[in-house]
């Protein structure tokens, strides 16, 4: 997402990308990036948190308007639980981050684009 | 400050899995960086995601198939600004599973928020489509073709400013 951002900003349009994965947006190059220290798939605030996705949106917002250099990360201060178990269990043999069932499906979509890309070459 | 650091540990987990290639991240060290030209309440907002959803027609029931990251055509799914979030379902594989069930599009598609920010004020206009891309292991590919596309879209509907959700 962040290469995304990249050829936006380098088209005139500025950006704020809004992350759960710090170090990835940070090693791409992003130009302006929202950090928020919750699981995978919760960019964009806490579900069913109108009022904190409010604030997060609206953090971005911020830094598109104060930001005189690229490559700022803000840290928001939201934090998903008292507990740090969802950071010590991510991607463990107890917790794999894909589940079997996805996995198949993942293979079963990846083996028809590979059977597109070869009808396209030859 | 204690969170995770994903690039450390997904090659830590294909290592264990016994995978000698590891997923290359993106790596740049100069960024491209264009300041806000006019205030936010002038500007023509979109916004652009990795999230894989469908789109629902008016029963529930999906208007298109799923899609997979792989193949060399373009890859670039619009969504207009204006559709129900309630016509949206998510078809993520790519989140904490056992923290969060993306049951709440707006937490990582947040188009009722925009549509929020429109009422007050905040932003002069909504693009006519958001952007979804798939996320893509070939960063050629989203440099050269997907990211491109989304430009030229963004361009042709005098967009100013672009928030971003990867999922």
């Amino acid at each position: 997402m962040s290469l995304v951002a990249r050829v936006l900003e380098a088209g005139g349009i500025s950006t704020v990308t809004y992350t759960n994965g710090r170090d990835i947006a940070a090693s791409a190059g992003n130009p302006r990036q929202i950090f928020l220290n919750y699981p995978l798939g919760n960019p964009a605030g806490r579900p069913h948190d109108p009022e904190n996705q409010r604030s997060v949106l609206r953090a971005g917002l911020k830094l598109l308007e104060d930001a005189e250099r690229p490559g700022i990360i803000v840290d928001l201060p939201y934090t998903w639980s008292d507990s740090r178990v969802w950071i010590e269990k991510f991607m463990t043999d107890e917790q794999p981050f894909i589940s079997e069932d996805a996995e198949a499906k993942r293979q079963d979509l990846l083996k028809k684009a590979r059977e597109q890309k070869a009808r396209q070459i030859h | 400050m204690d969170y995770i650091r994903y690039i450390e540990k997904t090659h830590e987990y294909y290592r264990g899995q016994g995978y000698d290639k590891t997923y290359n991240y993106a790596y740049n060290k100069d960024i491209p960086f264009v300041p806000l030209k006019k205030p936010l309440s002038e500007c023509r907002v979109t916004l652009v995601s990795t999230a894989s959803f469908l789109l629902l027609d008016e029963e529930g029931l999906p208007l298109e198939e799923p899609r997979m990251l792989g193949t060399n055509e373009l890859e670039v799914f619009t969504e207009p600004s204006d559709w129900s979030v309630n016509r949206i379902l998510s078809t993520s594989e790519d989140h904490d599973r056992y923290q969060t069930d993306m049951n709440d599009v707006n937490a990582f598609f947040p188009t009722t928020r925009m549509q929020e920010f429109l009422k007050e004020g905040i932003f002069g206009a909504l693009s006519k489509n958001y952007y979804r891309a798939l996320p893509n292991y070939s960063h050629r590919k989203t440099t050269e073709v997907d990211g491109p596309e989304i430009l030229r879209q963004c361009l042709e509907d005098n967009v100013d400013v672009a928030l971003l959700t990867p999922v």
